[in-house]
């Protein structure tokens, strides 16, 4: 297992350094020039220059890269045009994106799982209707929609919740964007959660549980759960990166000042080394979140073996 | 359905020590299906006694199964039903049970040993904890002892360093160890009574020899019951006492073993044997039962086999056969013999 880990953290080593090159030359071509953007009407043709010069704007597009990356790997992620560091907006923003993914996170493997595992033992019956009608709606509501009904009406109308922002803290400002933005996932956790269970409900080892007279909560929690988790880890592990990405509209619904937001205002100012370092930073925390899956399979699921 | 009042019981003990371990009287299951409603069982009676072994034979879907499953008290229920019947374990009948009853039953009084034992087995648990898991929930045994207790199970049922492989899982194992397991999962708390359905179907012809010797032995050991559940002739005849064959959910013919094999008393025990492969007879053509057996949806009235008995009169069309008494030519009985055919007393001595 070890060397399996060990192994995988290299593989990430050259995904990392294609995925940044790959997203630097986007950047690059996107039209516009970043420090015409900066000055806006005072123009100084000077000034351009030395920013130009600075920042190796008018260098080929792999030397920019060579600069930026070997910077990163110094531990300097650059700056922005403006000056301001960029570990620095990461050390701001990012906690808030990740405060509320992980929130998400909790409610769509809590409530995803819960609903799977209770519609499936109740077949056919009431709540699993109620389940399967509840995530037919979840998955065909855009999040926007969602996100700006439940403020209104929450937050606003029923003022049961922070409208948007983040001055009441965690948990009270995330609970709502949190639900919103796991709201998809959530669904499909059911839906995946029952139609396994359902299958290792009527596995023949299930049956042997109730042959050697287990309690039914053992033969359910013991024998058919552990089963049936193993598909719904690999979704969540998966759902973990989307989360982060998705958090992006959430976050303007709510207005947390999350890396979303950034984003978005970092695109139109063409902020090239912002961009990457983000979206890298993302895409790390993809990679981490598939290591770990794969490593949970090993410990749920005994006939992997990664040697 | 006339054939219930009349149908002779299977033989039982004569007095009250021998009272038999398991009774099953007049046992009907159905399941509810789309298509409507299939009659797996059809009044089956049979019973075992401590010691014994009875081996119930037939084809898939001639019910035997579903009978060990009701006994067990393991089937779906829905789209299962048993409309009616009795299950008396030592003298209790375990229908009228509550579920809370039953499952102290199940594992501790009554084990069942499946067919496929990697199927059976749960994949993502040790066979250690699995086991152990016996004595844990029924004997509320801490974890420890559980598990120095599953070593000496695997000790007992032969397998080679148990200390070491306890905590290994089934697919770690071979097909033979496999059952083995499941073996001993049965025999953890010393039942009185244990089903094994087709415990050997799955094995290779070597390991199945294996695996039906210690079966047989540990039997003998511990003085269980023993229901065999096969649709091999050639397991039965080394172990079981007794043998009940079923047919369309119901017993057609019931002997001590020996004498089924030498006289067999019902055209369908006696096409079963027919169609076993012989020495003597090769190169020419092997027998076979002409036709499939019946849909249990819509069970053909009268005898179920009519279809497909070279024997069949008008009378097997009309009137379900009720399980006839067998007898020698000149009236002496055949103890434990009985043939559900109008024509029994041909199909023996003709």
């Amino acid at each position: 297992m070890g060397r399996f880990v060990v192994r995988r953290v290299l593989q990430a080593i050259p995904v990392l350094i294609g995925v940044t090159f790959l997203i630097y030359c986007l950047v690059f071509l996107l039209p516009g020039d970043p420090i015409r953007a900066l000055m806006g009407e005072k123009q100084d043709p000077h000034l351009a220059l030395v920013l130009r010069a600075k920042y190796h704007l008018d260098d080929p597009l792999v030397v920019q890269y060579w600069h930026y990356i070997t910077g990163v790997f110094r531990g300097d992620l650059g700056t922005t045009y403006t000056g301001r560091p960029i570990s620095d907006i990461v050390s701001q923003r990012f906690p808030v994106t990740l405060k509320l993914s992980l929130t998400a996170f909790g409610f769509e493997a809590v409530i995803g799982i819960l609903a799977g595992i209770f519609s499936a033992l109740r077949r056919g019956k009431f709540l699993d209707n109620v389940v399967f009608i509840a995530t037919l709606f979840l998955i065909s509501i855009p999040v926007f929609v969602l996100g700006n009904v439940l403020q209104l009406e929450l937050g606003v109308n029923w003022k049961l919740t922070p409208v948007a922002g983040i001055e009441d803290g965690w948990p009270a400002s995330y609970v709502l964007p949190g639900l919103v933005l796991a709201s998809t996932s959530m669904a499909y956790i059911a839906r995946l959660t029952r139609t396994s269970m359902i299958e290792s409900v009527r596995s023949d080892y299930v049956r042997t549980a109730i042959a050697k007279g287990l309690p039914r909560r053992r033969v359910i929690g013991v024998h058919a759960l552990r089963n049936s988790l193993i598909p719904v880890v690999t979704f969540l592990g998966m759902d973990l990166g989307s989360l982060m990405g998705g958090a992006i509209i959430t976050e303007r619904v709510f207005n947390l000042p999350g890396i979303g937001g950034q984003l978005a205002q970092s695109v139109s100012l063409r902020e090239g080394p912002v961009i990457v370092g983000l979206v890298t930073l993302l895409i790390l925390i993809y990679l981490v979140a598939n290591l770990a899956v794969d490593v949970l399979y090993a410990v749920l699921d005994p006939r992997i073996r990664y040697e | 359905m006339t054939i219930i009042e009349d149908a002779v019981p299977a033989p039982r003990g004569s007095d009250e020590e021998t009272a038999p371990l398991l009774e099953v009287r007049d046992l009907h299951v159905e399941f509810h299906t789309r298509e409507g409603v299939a009659k797996a069982v059809n009044g089956v009676n049979y019973t075992v006694s401590a010691g014994e072994t009875l081996a119930v034979l037939g084809e898939s879907g001639s019910g035997k199964s579903v009978t060990a499953q009701a006994v067990m008290g393991i089937l779906d229920m829905p789209p299962a039903r048993i409309p009616r019947g009795e299950i008396l374990f030592r003298g209790q009948d375990m229908l009228k049970m509550s579920r809370e009853e039953r499952r102290k039953i199940r594992g501790a009084q009554i084990a069942m040993i499946f067919q496929d034992a990697l199927s059976a087995l749960n994949p993502v648990l040790t066979v250690g904890y699995q086991l152990g898991e016996m004595f844990r929930v029924h004997n509320g045994m801490s974890r420890k002892d559980a598990k120095a207790r599953s070593i000496e199970l695997m000790d007992r049922v032969k397998i080679p360093a148990a200390a070491a492989r306890v905590n290994d899982y089934p697919h770690q194992f071979s097909g033979g160890m496999r059952q083995r397991i499941m073996i001993a999962m049965a025999l953890a708390l010393e039942p009185d009574l244990i089903i094994a359905d087709e415990p050997t179907t799955a094995l290779d012809v070597t390991v199945q020899a294996q695996v039906m010797d210690l079966l047989a032995e540990l039997q003998r050991e511990y003085q269980m019951g023993l229901i065999l559940i096969t649709h091999d002739l050639g397991v039965v005849a080394d172990v079981a006492d007794k043998i009940a064959v079923m047919y369309a959910g119901r017993i057609v013919e019931t002997a001590p073993v020996h004498e089924l094999y030498k006289r067999p008393a019902h055209p369908y025990t006696r096409g079963l044997l027919d169609s076993i492969p012989r020495l003597d007879q090769k190169g020419q053509e092997l027998y076979a039962i002409k036709g499939l057996p019946p849909n249990l949806l819509h069970i053909p009235a009268g005898c179920a086999f009519n279809a497909r008995c070279p024997k069949a009169q008008d009378i097997c069309r009309e009137k379900v056969p009720a399980l006839f008494p067998v007898t020698e030519p000149d009236g002496t009985e055949l103890p434990g013999r009985g043939s559900a055919c109008h024509f029994w007393k041909e199909t023996i001595h003709g």
